[in-house]
């Protein structure tokens, strides 16, 4: 293999796998490390300018960081990452000063179509450098989907009134109970961008025997959530049955569980494991009572005289075929019927644009869905930009608000009159921890507790109040406790060839067996000889050059712990753990230009 | 020094040996040594070592005298019996322990100064009463605790760190060991892993004396140009003999010897040393042989380094004395204190 070269911006951003994950990069050990160090403000204002939400994101987040995290390999489970969030959330000063103020008008003008995270992330870029953003939305408050179809005993109105406040306090014109109903229009008022953020805001329907006649009693999942948000809705029957196992199923059950729902079951297609939604909130809700009965297709509502008194479900089980395609095929026990007083349909949801007119030229695919450029998000009309669900259908708050700061970056482009194709390489800062001969600037002792749990209300008080909020939080010696479990994987062994000895000192005390001095050769053929075994490919192998006595090092960036010990044995200084920040562009970013500063 | 313990967390890969231990279960505590000190690719060939051998941790006792060298059992086998003794006296300590008890494996650790210099006459007799041991010389050629000072091992005309000129003879401890009937010699290098792991399983298995000088170069104060026991030095003065494989148990021999390049040597235990010869004309049961070979090499200025001589039937120490199978810890208190009929008689066959 050849030499790594670990000045390109990618390589080590990979090695920090919680931040190679977020979609918005959000860099997760460096605000780590501050909230271990007490320093909760400045560990919200690193995850406000990179994912805008974090009171409401480390309540909601769908948390890919977490998966990825590097500790998940070394133990039984990663670092809640999340959660650690909403303690720099909860425990910040305040911090209405750090912000930063509205620029001098431009006079330039941006419209907004949606109020939801995509939007709001992309006025939070422009505002500041002078733009006149206004914010479209047929809700009366600010926040989209983060407002409407989140229970508030996940999310509180109050962090979401104080999130958009922030952004909404940076001069941005939000017109609230104004749905656009006319893109034409819109393009008329001759703002100098477009941008929509409206959301995917049709819940799909299960046109199944019965639908129509039981209709009474049959809620579309999202339009029920939205309706109980807005107190339009306060009770459902005493029997519940929820169909579908996203996230949105989980939602509707644990609201019904507070509305009067005392028999509340989910029943999925599929199985268990398969589910969409997260783990974490498959647990919650079984944790409130819930049965997840799975392998069961809904096939007919059943009525007598228009109210509803039933599901009735074929049974199903998963077969695969030669290409190892899932099937699920009728298993030939009898159907079940389940009898319930209310049905919630929480089968997915689709994108609507009856809005956007077919003279506005913006061209759809054959899903109906706006053609829209993955790195620009310009859509076929070039003023008119899309991003968050709007763009590519259902996902979550975190890709919306990284679709925001893309979106963002083009429109201040094109309006500064610069290629909205070009994107400015992110900024990279390398720099040496070391501090004495066996001292760091970050703490190296490598914790072994297990992840602690966040603490939940008593499950009677929970139940009892649908806005009273579920989870507690972690308490400042928890979140302590659990900020030790990062690994630091942003500081990284940095390897020097020219000043090795191969004396193995570092393979000797390596923990992880992550170091090998060997003969080099092509990486299928290396990752059989390292010291330890090699099952994850997309883990890097970090290669030095040659060399005294010919071989090469190879570390496998797989599983280390980031601890050190390389670098504290090495008697030369060859390994050196150096702190790596990425700071990746955002509208008004200071490099616009093409220059790499990187190790 | 480093200040914080190694983690506990190890690969999730991590094969484990026949007892279902990992090489990190091995391993002692922290090392307190200097970063980058040949001793401590030492202490990991022996945790390497005992866990290839699926060795019982609380089957070996390790023990030592005085210096950098002596420190080291407390970086490996965690688990095991150690004793830390006074300088240059770890043989008789050995010894003593070897009698009493001959179920355990007696690993010695010693260093040039403690083996070449005030313990040189306890090395000696150790070797030459045959105890059942593996008794290692970490050599370094410098007393690295005083600062650097030339020890009995440093070579004739090699440099201090200082610039000062070696003016006496060095003491090959390899040379000795052959000369006093050890019947296991080996030398390696501690940059050389692939070399030294079998050569201390072999060594372990080997019943009998067995003796391993491993230049292992301080980093503090012999690494330098001048210096013969420096990583660069030894690398390109390094003469192997030959490379070893220990097979242990009914394991097949490997296929991929070359024919006619392999000599199998069959151990007391059954265990058998596979030897690839990299020089055609060594014959590593030739005793004379192996000491005129070493003399020819190091006045060329040459370190031979391998399996330099092994004697697959040697007898030991209790075989000569022939002493109790039992352990004495073991013994009760009817065979141990037979009573005064037996004494008259012991008396008796005495006058």
């Amino acid at each position: 293999m050849k030499p790594t070269d670990i000045s390109a911006p990618d390589y080590f951003h990979k090695v920090v796998d919680c931040q190679w994950a977020c979609p918005a990069h959000t860099p997760v050990p460096e605000y780590i490390r501050l909230i271990a160090e007490g320093r909760y403000s400045d560990a919200y204002m690193i995850n406000w300018k990179s994912n805008v939400f974090p009171g409401i994101l480390g309540r909601t987040c769908d948390r890919p960081c977490e998966p990825a995290c590097r500790r998940g390999r070394v133990e039984d489970n990663p670092v809640a990452i999340c959660r650690l969030k909403r303690v720099a959330a909860d425990f910040k000063d305040d911090i209405k000063h750090r912000l930063p103020k509205p620029g001098p008008k431009n006079g330039k003008r941006i419209a907004l179509v949606g109020g939801g995270p995509a939007s709001l992330a992309v006025a939070r870029d422009l505002a500041p450098l002078g733009y006149h953003c206004t914010v479209f939305d047929g809700d009366p408050k600010a926040g989209g989907m983060m407002r409407s179809q989140i229970p508030k005993f996940r999310l509180p109105d109050s962090v979401i009134d104080e999130e958009t406040d922030y952004i909404l306090g940076l001069g941005v014109d939000f017109k609230g109970g104004q749905r656009i109903d006319s893109l034409k229009q819109l393009l008329a008022e001759n703002y100098d961008a477009i941008f929509v953020g409206s959301g995917a805001p049709r819940g799909r329907e299960l046109d199944i025997p019965g639908r129509k006649e039981a209709a009474a009693n049959i809620h579309i999942g999202i339009e029920w959530l939205a309706n109980v948000s807005f107190g339009h809705v306060d009770k459902i029957g005493r029997r519940v049955i929820v169909l579908g196992g996203g996230n949105t199923a989980m939602d509707c059950c644990r609201t019904a569980r507070r509305l009067g729902g005392e028999s509340v079951k989910v029943v999925v297609r599929s199985g268990f494991e398969e589910m969409k939604a997260s783990p974490w909130e498959k647990e919650d809700a079984i944790h409130e009572d819930i049965p997840i009965l799975n392998y069961m297709v809904p096939v007919a509502f059943k009525h007598v005289a228009g109210k509803l008194i039933g599901v009735t479900f074929q049974k199903v089980k998963a077969e695969y075929d030669a290409k190892g395609r899932r099937n699920l095929v009728p298993s030939g026990e009898p159907d079940e019927t389940i009898p319930c007083d209310d049905v919630l349909v929480a089968v997915g949801q689709e994108n609507a644009f009856p809005w956007i007119e077919a003279d506005c030229g913006i061209e759809f695919d054959k899903w109906h869905m706006p053609k829209v450029d993955p790195k620009t998000f310009v859509s076929t009309n070039p003023k008119v930009f899309f991003g968050g669900d709007a763009a590519f259908g259902p996902k979550n708050i975190i890709w919306a608000v990284a679709h925001g700061h893309d979106a963002a970056l083009s429109i201040h482009r094109m309006l500064s009159g610069e290629d909205i194709n070009e994107r400015p390489l992110p900024e990279v800062h390398v720099s040496s921890q070391k501090m004495g001969i066996h001292e760091w600037s970050y703490d190296n002792d490598i914790s072994a507790d297990k992840r602690f749990k966040v603490p939940h209300r008593d499950k009677v008080v929970a139940l009892k109040d649908i806005r009273t909020e579920v989870e507690l939080g972690y308490d400042l010696k928890l979140a302590l406790g659990e900020a030790q479990r990062c690994l630091n994987c942003d500081v990284q062994t940095v390897f020097s060839a020219p000043l090795c000895i191969e004396c193995d000192a570092c393979v000797d005390i390596c923990p992880m067996d992550c170091i090998t001095f060997t003969e080099n050769g092509e990486e299928d053929d290396l990752r059989q000889r390292l010291k330890a075994p090699s099952p994850h490919h997309d883990q890097a192998l970090y290669v030095s050059g040659d060399l005294k006595t010919g071989r090469v090092m190879v570390k496998d960036e797989d599983v280390c712990l980031h601890c050190g010990l390389c670098a504290e044995r090495c008697p030369t200084g060859a390994w050196d753990m150096q702190k790596y920040l990425i700071d990746m562009v955002q509208a008004g970013s200071t490099c616009q230009s093409k220059a790499r500063s990187a190790a | 020094m480093t200040y914080i313990a190694k983690p506990k967390f190890h690969h999730p890969g991590l094969k484990k040996n026949e007892l279902g231990y990992t090489h990190r279960d091995y391993e002692g505590k922290i090392s307190t040594l200097c970063a980058g000190c040949g001793h401590d690719s030492i202490t990991a060939s022996i945790i390497e070592a005992c866990y290839e051998l699926s060795i019982e941790p609380h089957r070996v006792a390790k023990i030592s005298g005085i210096g950098c060298s002596s420190k080291t059992p407390d970086y490996f086998l965690g688990n095991s019996h150690g004793f830390n003794s006074v300088h240059g006296r770890m043989p008789s300590v050995l010894t003593g322990a070897n009698l009493a008890n001959r179920d355990l494996i007696y690993l010695g650790v010693s260093g040039d100064g403690d083996s070449a210099s005030i313990g040189f006459g306890q090395f000696a007799h150790s070797i030459r009463r045959a105890v059942n041991m593996t008794y290692i010389v970490e050599n370094n050629g410098v007393y690295g605790l005083t600062k650097g000072q030339f020890s009995a091992t440093a070579d004739r005309g090699s440099k201090s760190k200082k610039g000062v000129t070696n003016t006496d003879n060095a003491i090959d401890l390899v040379a000795i060991a052959l000369q006093l009937g050890a019947t296991f010699v080996a030398r390696s290098f501690s940059g050389d892993k692939t070399q030294l792991v079998p050569l201390i399983a072999a060594a372990i298995r080997h019943k009998g004396a067995s003796f391993i000088d491993v230049i292992s170069p301080c980093i503090a104060f012999n690494n330098h140009a001048g210096s013969t026991k420096s990583f660069d030095y030894v690398r390109e003065h390094n003469d192997a003999v030959n490379r070893l494989d220990v097979l242990v148990g009914r394991e097949p021999i490997s296929v991929d010897y070359a024919p006619g390049t392999v000599q199998l040597v069959e151990q007391h235990d059954g265990t058998r040393l596979a030897l690839r010869k990299l020089d055609a004309d060594y014959d590593p049961h030739d005793r004379l042989g192996a000491m005129t070979f070493l003399q020819k090499h190091a006045a060329k200025g040459q370190i031979v380094t391998g399996l330099l001589y092994v004697d697959p039937d040697a007898e030991d120490l209790h075989t000569h004395l022939d002493t109790v199978e039992t352990p004495l810890n073991t013994l009760d208190e009817q065979a141990l204190c037979p009573g005064s009929a037996v004494l008259d008689k012991i008396n008796a066959s005495l006058r």
